[in-house]
């Protein structure tokens, strides 16, 4: 596979860009592997290579029913950002976060991370006390994180409506100046690429119909491209978890519901941070083609149809033209859904199983893309090594039973 | 947009006039035995659900109508109401031959 360079740029760009060849290979199932990875998302796929660039284990199936990239990972606003107030999922999302600083040289794959800074706006007085306290939790894990004032809001986003008599008046906001986005399709390409290089083989179009559990132990998994053997299985499959967990017999804390996403029409520059209001549910940057990249909360009911529900939509909308009027004659592109798996604590499962040689990495919800880098690496550590890694530990799916819950829902409330 | 019927006061209107209660039919241990209630069981009543891609059995409550709670059979691959049953009622029998979800082919990602 061939190394990215100004020097291939240049060899390329005179042969008229035809000698470019394929990123990653495009596999058939072997009848064996050390590792099934179900899913290639952008978790899946930062766990094959990490097993195989940490952990030294290349002998890694990575299954997909669809194509890469193409579920969560592709419908995602892109957002990364660590300020969050436990410490256990501090230091998950640091870790990711600064993974995503380098990723783009290690993988030798432009992921196009941008660290513009990211702002989560307090519009009623509990908000503004709630994340105040979220920066100095911020200050004493080390991760850089501030209020800033409502001038200095309104001197980063002049687009902001700051006038009075508004139904929820900017008061403040914490500003993460590392925060930002990357190209969501790019990290699970680069993933992709830096996986099979290693080894990885990834198989698309071949959907998991079963996991063959003998003896409490996970053996193989059918898949309609035939049973494929291993003794070390792990599902990372977001809203498809419980299907995927059925298979094998376990029962799991977890819902499916969907999130929306929407984009406007391309405009000049407006908006160079990205911004999150709890309050009025939903967040807004502008890429580098010129649309707004608009989310807000889930809609509310257990759904697996990645079709979001029009109110949910409106609702966002609605909320973010108070706040920033300048979108309101804007017309909208593009509007989808992704299905999420949410857990009771809104914190993710990293965990083992009660079946052996079994993994669960989801629970995720509305947080994933942020995440990838951690999440793989931890995950990887926790697949190789058969115990969780001292960041995954807190993860694990046993809290639910012993009620000790990392909780975020609290702490974050919506945009999460 | 779900259109939902609310089988108490018969108003039929669009999902903004109901509120969603989630799954129904999830029996609370502590009623039954309250001296003797596993970590387990109580794990499974708070947290653990079925969350099954087709016939979902839930709660909603006509929020903007008689205020009353019903329950409802949905397909949350099709979301596709099968049947809105009283609150009291048990869930009803229905045949599982509709499309409960993809089943080997055919699923989008």
């Amino acid at each position: 596979m061939q190394r990215y360079s100004i020097f291939t740029l240049a060899r390329n760009a005179a042969n008229y860009h035809k000698g470019w060849g394929r990123a990653w290979r495009s596999a058939e199932p072997r009848a064996q592997y050390d590792v099934i990875i179900i899913g290639a998302g952008g978790h899946g796929l930062a766990t094959a290579y990490y097993l195989a660039k940490e952990h030294n284990i290349t002998s890694v199936a990575v299954v997909e029913k669809g194509w890469l990239g193409g579920g969560n990972t592709g419908r995602n606003t892109t957002i990364i950002r660590s300020n969050y107030l436990q410490d256990e999922s501090a230091a998950i999302y640091q870790l990711a976060h600064r993974l995503y600083e380098g990723l783009s040289q290690e993988l030798n794959f432009n992921i196009m991370f941008s660290p513009r800074g990211l702002m989560m706006l307090c519009q009623t007085e509990h908000e503004l006390r709630s994340m105040t306290r979220n920066a100095h939790a911020n200050r004493l894990f080390g991760i850089e994180s501030r209020m800033i004032s409502p001038k200095q809001v309104k001197k980063k986003v002049p687009i902001i409506n700051m006038s009075a008599g508004v139904r929820y008046p900017v008061l403040g906001a914490l500003y993460q100046p590392r925060g930002g986005t990357a190209r969501h399709d790019a990290v699970a390409w680069g993933y992709a690429r830096g996986a099979d290089m290693r080894g990885v083989d990834i198989i698309q179009n071949c959907e998991v119909t079963g996991i063959s559990v003998a003896r409490g132990r996970v053996n193989a998994v059918e898949t309609t491209k035939g049973r494929i053997r291993a003794s070390k299985v792990a599902i990372v499959t977001a809203g498809n978890t419980t299907r995927l967990t059925d298979m094998a017999g376990l029962r799991m804390p977890i819902e499916s519901v969907a999130l929306q996403a929407l984009v406007s029409e391309p405009i000049k520059p407006v908006l160079d941070v990205v911004i999150m209001a709890n309050t009025v549910h939903g967040y807004i940057s502008q890429s580098d083609k010129g649309e707004l990249v608009i989310g807000g909360g889930t809609d509310d009911y257990n759904n697996y149809s990645q079709r979001g529900s029009f109110p949910a939509l409106q609702h966002t909308v609605t909320a973010l033209v108070e706040t920033f009027p300048i979108i309101s004659r804007l017309k909208m592109l593009r509007q989808w859904a992704g299905i999420v798996d949410m857990t009771g604590d809104r914190s993710p499962i990293i965990s083992k199983t009660d079946v052996a040689g079994l993994f669960v990495n989801c629970g995720w919800g509305t947080g994933g893309f942020k995440s990838i880098p951690g999440s793989g690496f931890v995950f990887a550590d926790t697949i190789a090594n058969d115990r969780p890694h001292p960041i995954a530990e807190p993860f694990s799916i046993d809290r639910f039973l012993e009620g000790r819950f990392v909780d975020e829902s609290v702490a974050a409330g919506v945009a999460h | 947009m779900l259109l939902i019927s609310c089988p108490v006061c018969g108003v039929e209107g669009d999902e903004t006039e109901f509120r969603y209660g989630g799954a129904a039919h999830i029996e609370r241990p502590a009623s039954l035995d309250p001296e003797n209630i596993s970590d387990e069981a109580q794990r499974d009543y708070l947290f653990i659900r079925k969350n099954p891609c087709g016939l979902h059995f839930e709660r909603w409550v006509c929020a903007r109508g008689c205020g009353k709670w019903f329950h409802a059979a949905r397909d949350t691959m099709t979301l596709e109401f099968k049947a809105f049953y009283a609150i009291t009622d048990q869930p009803p029998k229905l045949a599982e031959g509709a499309p409960a979800g993809p089943k080997g082919r055919g699923g989008r990602t």
